[in-house]
C-alpha cells in the first residue's frame, strides 16, 4: 500500500483521478444544492430546513477532514511517510473552512428554532472546540521552521486532538443537549422523510467530494512547494 | 418570485446560510487554485536551465 504513497506516484496517480474527482463533486453537489433547495417546507420548521442540507454535510464533512488529519498523522508518527506529513498538513485548513460554515449555517438556523444563536450545549461547545483544535494544528506548523519537527509536534497534538471526535459524536447522547440527537445514522434508519433525505444525502456527498478534490490539489501543491524548495536549496550550493 | 425570497418568513436567516456557504467554499476553492497554479509555475521557472 506504501508503495503508492510516494509524492512521484502520488502525482502521476492525483493527474489521472483529478478531472473525475471534480467532475463527481460538480455533479454530486449541483444536485445536492438545487434538490436541497427545491425542497418543501418542513412542517414544523418550514423553509429553514433549507440550513439543513448546508449545515449537515459541513459538519460531517469537518468531522471527516480530523478523522483523516488524526489516521495521517498516526501514520506519520509511526512510519515516518513523508507523503503522510504533507497529506496532514494540506488537511486542516480546509477542515476549519468546514467546521466555520458547521458553525455558523447552525447558529443560522439555531436562531429561529430555539430563539437562540448559540448556546453552551455539549453539541455545539465539542464543535467549536474542534476549530480551536484545527486553528491551534495550522499556528503549530507554522511556529516550528524544522520542517520535521513541526510534522511531529503536529501529528502528537492531531492525535490528542482526536479524543474531542468522539465527544462530538456522541456528545448528543451523553448529555442533555438543545441540538438534537442523531436522526440519519442510527439504528433503525433514518428518521427523516425521503423528500429530506435524498437531497441530504446528495449534499453530503457532494460535500466529501469537494473535501477530497481540494485536499488532493493542496497536496499537489505542498509537493510541488517542497521540489521547488529542494531544487533551490540544491543551486546554492 | 417573491415568495421564494421571502423564504416562508425566514429569509433573515435561509439566504445568508446560502450566502456564507457559497463564500467560504467558493472562497477556498479560489485560494487552493492560485495555490496550485503558483507552486506550478514557480517550479517550473525553476526547472527550466
Amino acid at each position: 500500500m506504501f508503495a503508492f504513497a510516494n509524492p512521484k506516484r502520488f502525482m502521476d496517480a492525483s493527474s489521472a483521478v483529478l478531472p473525475w474527482l471534480v467532475a463527481a463533486t460538480v455533479l454530486a453537489l449541483g444536485a445536492g444544492v438545487v434538490l436541497g433547495f427545491l425542497a418543501p417546507p418542513d412542517y414544523q420548521q418550514g423553509d429553514t430546513v433549507k440550513i439543513m442540507f448546508l449545515h449537515v454535510p459541513a459538519a460531517w464533512t469537518a468531522m471527516m477532514a480530523y478523522g483523516l488529519l488524526a489516521a495521517t498523522s498516526l501514520v506519520s508518527l509511526v512510519w515516518r511517510h513523508p507523503l503522510s506529513d504533507v497529506a496532514a498538513k494540506a488537511a486542516a485548513p480546509l477542515g476549519a473552512v468546514f467546521t466555520l460554515l458547521g458553525l455558523i449555517t447552525g447558529s443560522l438556523w439555531g436562531r429561529p428554532m430555539w430563539g437562540a444563536y448559540w448556546v453552551w450545549d455539549a453539541r455545539l461547545t465539542s464543535f467549536l472546540l474542534l476549530l480551536f483544535i484545527y486553528l491551534g494544528y495550522i499556528a503549530l506548523w507554522n511556529a516550528i521552521e524544522d520542517e520535521t519537527r513541526a510534522a511531529r509536534a503536529a501529528a502528537i497534538l492531531a492525535l490528542l486532538g482526536a479524543v474531542n471526535l468522539p465527544v462530538i459524536e456522541f456528545s448528543v447522547d451523553w448529555w442533555n443537549t438543545l441540538h438534537q440527537g442523531e436522526s440519519i445514522f442510527r439504528a433503525g434508519g433514518p428518521r427523516i422523510s425521503g423528500v429530506f433525505l435524498w437531497p441530504l444525502a446528495l449534499s453530503g456527498v457532494g460535500y466529501t467530494l469537494l473535501f477530497f478534490t481540494l485536499w488532493t490539489i493542496r497536496i499537489r501543491t505542498e509537493i510541488l512547494e517542497r521540489r521547488a524548495r529542494s531544487l533551490l536549496l540544491g543551486g546554492a550550493e | 418570485m417573491s415568495q421564494v425570497l421571502a423564504m416562508g418568513g425566514y429569509a433573515a436567516f435561509v439566504w445568508p446560510a446560502y450566502g456564507v456557504s457559497v463564500l467560504l467554499l467558493g472562497g477556498t476553492v479560489v485560494v487552493t487554485m492560485r495555490a496550485y497554479r503558483n507552486a506550478r509555475a514557480r517550479l517550473a521557472a525553476l526547472e527550466k536551465p
